[in-house]
């Protein structure tokens, strides 16, 4: 009935979520899409859990994705990755950065760090690539890349010319660091497929 | 081309298009980027006023003056706002002039949920609300035409899910407009009651006119699918209910929010079989429906808490639910946290640690409240503080005096802590008042204030100072600490809690994420000297964690603040750069 496509970006607040959705936007609007990106400032950019939602198609109604909807769900981090679960439509891929960072609940001790999420996404039938985007930042020149890491390999499951990923790169990416940006984006776009 | 937009930055473009000349607001999440996005055009002047009811009598002003003017504000900024509100619904304006007021179901950023179109009903202003980007230009610019054809006032309802969502908006030219010119009428702009008596009946025969306008605009407009369901509806519910929905019900999209449309409604009833009211928050549009003697569902389907989904109105309309797949543990939750380096850490570390009651208020450091700090007894609103602390003092009596202080940030204060601190000084509580000076408006994202010595545009500005309004206000107890100073800042405290007088603790250091604000290098933990007391976690720092018993800091997010080291009995912190 809908054809709307969804993705949903999850992090932790100050990992540079934003700019992985500004790139994504971009390019869907190259690609000739309707698009609508939405997410919610102020308190949650505060170290905070957070989501932004991303959707294309002919015609996009609601600018939220919501349970069991997300043909993708790209993470920044694992306990993100675990608590956006819900969201992921059956069949749909989850990749996530593997990085664990603690939440202030964690770090009172008030309360735990799951232990082995992704074996146990990969246990509950989701579909999960889960990749050090950290160590693949730093290769390319900076621990701040995570975010371009992750649209290279978010680009390899959207049908988008690649010419349309550099454009978009080039137009969201301040120029002094269009370099890293690029071979953050070329790591990411050549990791292998899981 | 089309361009990718904020709800926001749509209506400031829909501003700048509109000719739009003054804009004054104060931020309040999520109503800010529209005055931001709006100070990039040089064609409009905008500045960030001290608080939401300055704005709103600037924007009067400027309206009265001649010039298409404009204020933003969140859903509680138009409380502080209704007084000019109510009275600029008498006097109508001379150019036109809108307000945006944006909500926010689901309190993602707020201390409560309440619904603003309560607002355009009491004061008998319309009100319109857009369902995306594109809209929030168009209305934004409608808004103005409606200003001036019925001489009022008009606000602009926004919620975050439109504010807060980007799509796609086709930018046209700026119509530029000649000054109007501005005559003497006391009969229109003074308010008296000899005056407003004769505005009063202008003010209702406004409102039926509009509701004829209402009947036949086309803000207001049937979208005609299966008859089966209608639904009425607004803002971004209706971008919900489509999507769930599709061609399978039938919508009257309503834009216009306030006056609603009563033969539109009608019709529209006439054409569905059964008629669902989907609208987040209060039963606006359904109690309107009902009056009408119009059989409807709406709140005995739809909450009257928090936002709406497509997955909701598919679950309740076609009574399907999506496949989903959750974890069995426990996801522990991911609360927003006080940055690394925050100034405001150290002083709610010392009033943590001598056990005071704390009479909090809006702003970053209201998340001093959260564990493992847990430094807040109250928050109400903007001001509330100074204000809740004398009557708590008054309430409790001088053994309270002793024990009790009040936090404000330094534009919470400039907003509406002022009068708090005169009411303290006035009639004579002992109080400690202690005003976070971050040197910025910090929350919403980093906005200049009067005390912060720069306007919106970044260009310098007469800077506030906060000694001097403190004395001025025969506070004659007023000394100023460094927050990362855990030491001084105790002193202090005890000093002024001690003091048979009101007094003003001035806790001062920028916010860690200005960009002049130079970081050291990061601490590193000696693994030998940690004992693991845990007495650096008391602080609720995000850079430090325990790992094997031992404290460890993350190198990525410590600014080097040394709060911790400070707190450190064992010497086991190791100032970055400083080995030889």
């Amino acid at each position: 009935m809908n054809q709307t496509k969804s993705i949903m970006i999850v992090g932790v607040g100050g990992q540079g979520t934003l700019l992985a959705s500004r790139i994504l936007g971009h390019a869907i609007i190259r690609q000739g899409f309707d698009v609508k990106v939405s997410e919610v400032h102020g308190m949650s950019q505060r170290g905070g859990s957070v989501v932004t939602y991303v959707r294309f198609g002919d015609r996009v109604d609601s600018p939220t994705v919501d349970l069991g909807q997300a043909d993708v769900i790209l993470s920044f981090e694992q306990l993100e990755a675990a608590r956006y679960l819900p969201y992921l439509k059956k069949g749909g891929k989850l990749i996530t950065n593997t990085q664990q960072i603690d939440p202030m609940p964690v770090i009172t001790g008030a309360a735990v760090y799951p232990e082995n999420l992704i074996e146990k996404m990969k246990d509950c039938g989701a579909d999960v690539l889960a990749l050090d985007a950290l160590s693949l930042a730093e290769a390319a020149g900076s621990a701040k890349a995570i975010n371009v890491v992750l649209i290279g390999v978010l680009s390899n499951f959207m049908d988008f010319d690649k010419d349309v990923w550099n454009a978009s790169i080039n137009e969201c990416v301040p120029k002094k660091f269009l370099e890293v940006n690029q071979k953050a984006f070329d790591l990411g776009a050549s990791y292998e497929r899981g | 081309m089309k361009q990718l937009m904020l709800g926001n930055e749509a209506v400031a473009r829909g501003l700048f298009e509109a000719g739009c000349g003054v804009v004054s607001s104060y931020p309040g999440t999520p109503s800010t980027e529209i005055t931001e996005e709006a100070a990039k055009y040089d064609e409009i002047y905008c500045e960030w006023a001290p608080n939401e009811k300055v704005a709103m009598e600037v924007a009067i002003g400027a309206s009265i003056g001649g010039k298409r003017s404009f204020c933003a504000m969140k859903h509680v900024g138009l409380n502080v706002a209704a007084d000019p509100l109510f009275t600029a619904s008498y006097t109508g304006v001379n150019a036109g002039f809108v307000i945006a007021v944006a909500d926010d179901p689901g309190m993602h950023s707020s201390q409560n949920e309440q619904d603003s179109r309560h607002y355009a009903i009491a004061s008998k202003v319309p009100m319109l609300e857009p369902s995306d980007s594109a809209e929030c230009k168009a209305f934004a610019k409608r808004a103005y035409e409606l200003s001036e054809q019925f001489d009022t006032p008009v606000i602009l309802r926004l919620s975050t899910r439109i504010a807060h969502s980007q799509s796609l908006v086709e930018t046209e030219p700026r119509t530029e407009l000649p000054l109007k010119p501005y005559e003497k009428n006391p009969q229109k702009y003074v308010m008296m009651p000899g005056m407003a008596k004769k505005k009063h009946p202008v003010v209702e025969q406004r409102i039926k006119d509009l509701t004829e306008y209402a009947e036949t605009c086309d803000l207001n407009v049937e979208i005609m699918g299966d008859t089966k369901i209608g639904i009425i509806t607004n803002g971004p519910s209706f971008q919900y209910a489509r999507e769930a929905m599709g061609d399978s019900a039938s919508y009257l999209k309503l834009g216009m929010v306030h006056p609603l449309p009563v033969e539109k409604i009608r019709n529209f009833a006439r054409k569905v079989e059964t008629l669902y009211i989907i609208e987040e928050l209060d039963d606006v549009i359904e109690r309107h429906v009902k009056a009408l003697g119009i059989p409807v569902h709406g709140k005995d389907t739809f909450p009257l808490i928090g936002e709406i989904s497509q997955n909701m109105v598919r679950e309740k309309l076609a009574g399907e639910v999506p496949d989903t797949t959750a974890l069995s543990d426990d996801i522990p939750v991911r609360p927003p946290v006080m940055c690394a380096g925050c100034p405001h850490r150290g002083l709610f570390y010392t009033l943590s640690k001598n056990k005071v009651m704390v009479s909090g208020d809006i702003g970053c450091y209201t998340l001093g409240a959260l564990a493992p700090l847990a430094a807040m007894d109250t928050t109400v609103c903007m001001g509330a503080s100074i204000s809740g602390l004398h009557g708590f003092n008054k309430a409790r009596g001088e053994e309270s005096e002793s024990r009790s202080v009040a936090v404000i940030g330094d534009s919470t204060f400039m907003h509406s802590g002022m009068t708090g601190l005169a009411n303290v000084a006035y009639n004579a509580s002992n109080s400690t008042v202690i005003i976070l000076d971050n040197s910025i408006t910090g929350m919403t994202g980093h906005q200049q204030n009067p005390t912060t010595g720069y306007n919106i545009k970044g260009d310098p500005a007469a800077k506030i100072s906060l000694e001097k309004v403190c004395e001025a206000m025969g506070i004659r107890r007023v000394q100023v600490v460094d927050p990362y100073d855990l030491k001084t800042c105790d002193r202090v405290l005890k000093e002024e809690l001690a003091a048979k007088e009101p007094s003003v603790i001035i806790s001062r250091r920028p916010c860690a994420l200005l960009k002049y604000v130079k970081h050291n290098p990061p601490f590193t933990v000696v693994s030998d000297k940690c004992r693991g007391c845990k007495s650096c976690m008391k602080i609720g720092c995000p850079a430090i964690s325990m790992k094997n018993g031992k404290a460890v800091v993350d190198q990525t997010l410590c600014v080097g603040c040394g709060l911790c080291s400070s707190l450190c009995a064992f010497d086991a912190f190791d100032k970055g750069g400083d080995k030889a």
